[in-house]
């Protein structure tokens, strides 16, 4: 239990007052912009990243932990009310959920949607203390070569293993890889493409791509489309809260789902839609009530739904101690880190201890904190539903711009918004995943650099990658990730690999 | 995105050969840039034997073989219908974001974002400027207080905001 007095030292700082408030305005933010529809949590981390700018390094991590959780409840709400879920993760708890609720049970779906992401996000939360610092301790024998085929293997499960077409999400990932080169080299200090014009130099930031992609590309696909779609708003009729039979047939899913969720999200292994999804699958087989599962089963709400949080919690762990952002939430995430100079990894843990732990800290604290916020406030949330589009979308571009404007406001930062919100929309048409963009853009640079220390330890020797069993195995793991769907797709059985689609996580 | 397992998977087919074609072209001309650029760069590989230029090197090479499978996968595929897009509202929307660019500088940040949210609307089905207008300028100068007073994020001020917050 070498976690408990780094724990207790984590809430002597998560715990003092103006950081229990950065806390509470982070799950209130994240909530509230959670719960608009079309937003997910990579959306809502990139919107407010600009609100924790000036807040201290501990403040603004801490806020934004609370952003990053608040922003996994907020997309369930939608999901069970509305049936165009905010996120890709939400997408299972849809189908149950708003069957549910247009039963008259959205008050059961929505509790032990709020309830079993509280207990997952509890549980996962402390499995990721427990789990940090050996973690941390392995990661002090990675090499660079051992970094460069974990990023190698990151990348091919956010881009290949998932998703219905092998090609689509391998040239997301290459033209993110492509836009990562942009700037000065780490190494040399040379210019690459950066055609003479002095505010490439700095590359391009994953805040701008991504709000670019998700905000403003998002707004272009929706504006587009003749339909709107099925957009009816559920009204929350009854009390949020279970019965006891509902209790009794909620809390082994939530159980599960954590079990479930949790290693998808600590492995590079994909985002929380695909845990929600084996979630689902997992409590149709083994349900006794197999004929409810598409007309309104509980336990294929709570089970994706405790699944879904503890993936997004799992995903902190490769995140915090190992500096590796499987998700485009996380890719964010550590731009946030990095716009205070701070790179997390093994180091961090080392030599800011007060920091890291206070944030795991706060994440627990900002888990009561949002079952407060959601069970007896859920009513407040719902009404944010009824923002009619024109306002919420023209509202999203002026958030989405503002954020460039106050960090950088040069005419050729705000050009690449709205050029990158081009290339957003038409990767949306034509049905190319948009995170592996983000990942590769942020992790490009970093295994670019593994790569060339590695081989230079090695004297430019390239055996030298493969020449420790770890990193062969990641090597191979990844090989397999690539070859395996594209073999299953190529001979027609990439179905289930379309379902679990990475969308926008 | 595509739907969920029990929705209706929602799947607008293969793309049209033409855009297919389109993406392919687009591609190579973004990997040939690379490829391009990575020539004027000194090699310098130092121990690693791979310099700065390796990386997009291998990226644009990879770009451009991507462009051919996709080149190739449009060619064997037939020309689907996908649900019609209409241009107009991501007209106006481009619009927006356009003008913002160019009256953020002269006119400040509440007056050029004004615009940015009317056009907004306006692509969303909201035409009434009479109504759009007011309300975003309202919202964009609250926005301005929170940010640029109580924030300290650095916005651009124009007359509207130096009326009403001073310098």
């Amino acid at each position: 239990m070498e976690a408990l007095p780094f724990l207790i030292e984590g809430f002597a700082v998560a715990l003092q007052p103006h950081m229990l408030f950065y806390a509470l305005i982070g799950v209130t933010l994240g909530t509230a912009v959670g719960v608009l529809p079309g937003i997910g949590p990579a959306l809502t981390v990139a919107l407010l990243l600009p609100v924790t700018y000036t807040l201290d390094p501990a403040g603004s991590l801490i806020m934004f932990a609370g952003i990053y959780y608040g922003g996994m409840y907020g997309g369930s709400t939608t999901s069970i009310l509305l049936n165009t879920p905010g996120e890709s993760a939400s997408i299972i708890t849809a189908i149950e959920g708003n069957k549910m609720a247009r039963a008259g049970r959205g008050g059961p779906a929505l509790a032990t949607a709020a309830i079993g992401s509280f207990v997952a996000g509890l549980l996962a939360t402390l499995a990721l203390a427990l789990l940090a610092p050996h973690i941390v301790k392995l990661a002090l024998v990675f090499g660079p070569r051992e970094y460069f085929a974990l990023m190698v293997l990151a990348f091919v499960t956010v881009s290949a293993a998932f998703g219905d077409s092998t090609l689509k999400g391998l040239t997301s990932l290459f033209v993110g890889l492509g836009l990562a080169v942009i700037g000065i080299d780490g190494l040399t200090g040379q210019a690459r493409l950066t055609f003479n014009v002095p505010q490439l130099l700095d590359g391009i930031e994953v805040t701008t791509l991504a709000v670019a992609m998700f905000a403003i590309g998002e707004a272009m696909f929706m504006a587009a489309q003749r339909h709107h779609g099925d957009d009816t708003i559920i009204s929350l009729d009854g009390a949020v809260r279970m019965t006891a039979e509902d209790w009794r047939r909620s809390w082994k899913p939530w159980l599960r789902g954590t079990v479930i969720g949790f290693p998808i999200g600590a492995m590079p292994a994909g985002g929380a839609d695909i845990a929600s999804f084996l979630s689902y699958g997992a409590e149709k087989r083994i349900s006794t009530h197999p004929e409810e599962f598409g007309k309104g089963a509980i336990e294929g709400v709570a089970g994706p739904e405790a699944a879904n949080n503890a993936a997004a919690a799992g995903t902190l762990v490769p995140l915090l101690t190992l500096g590796l952002p499987t998700t485009a939430t996380a890719a964010i995430m550590l731009a946030g880190f990095q716009q205070f100079g701070l790179q997390p990894g093994p180091l961090l843990f080392a030599t800011s201890p007060q920091l890291v732990w206070g944030l795991i800290a706060s994440l627990l604290i900002a888990n009561i904190m949002l079952l407060v916020l959601n069970l007896p406030l859920i009513r407040v949330w719902v009404k944010l539903l009824h923002v009619p589009k024109p306002w919420l979308y023209a509202g999203i571009l002026m958030f989405a711009t503002l954020g460039t404007i106050g960090v950088n406001p040069s005419p050729v930062e705000l050009m690449m918004l709205l050029v990158f919100g081009l290339l957003g929309y038409g990767m949306r048409v034509f049905d190319y995943p948009v995170a592996p963009v983000v990942v590769g853009l942020i992790l490009g640079p970093m295994a670019e650099q593994q790569l060339r220390r590695a081989l230079a330890i090695a004297q430019g020797d390239w055996t030298t990658l493969v020449s420790t069993p770890l990193s062969a195995i990641l090597l191979f793991v990844a090989l397999c990730a690539l070859l395996i769907p594209a073999l299953l797709r190529m001979t027609g059985r990439g179905k289930v690999l379309a379902q679990i689609a990475a969308a926008n996580d | 995105m595509s739907g969920g397992p029990s929705g209706p998977v929602h799947k607008s087919g293969r793309r049209p050969n033409g855009a297919a074609f389109f993406i392919a072209f687009g591609l190579a001309v973004f990997g040939s840039v690379l490829l391009w650029d990575a020539m004027s760069l000194r090699a310098g590989g130092g121990y690693a034997g791979v310099g700065p230029a390796a990386m997009p090197k291998l990226v644009g090479g990879v770009l451009i073989v991507l462009a051919l499978l996709t080149a190739i996968s449009g060619w064997r595929s037939t020309a689907e219908v996908r649900p019609t897009q209409k241009l107009r509202p991501v007209g106006l929307l481009v619009a927006g974001l356009a003008a913002q660019i160019l009256l953020l500088e002269p006119l400040g940040f509440s007056i050029a974002t004004t615009v940015l949210f009317a056009s907004g609307a306006a692509a969303f089905g909201e035409r009434r400027f009479q109504i759009s207008m007011p309300s975003g300028f309202i919202l964009a100068l609250a926005v301005y207080g929170i940010f640029d007073g109580l924030l300290r994020l650095n916005l651009p001020a124009g007359l509207p905001e130096r009326l009403i917050y001073g310098g």
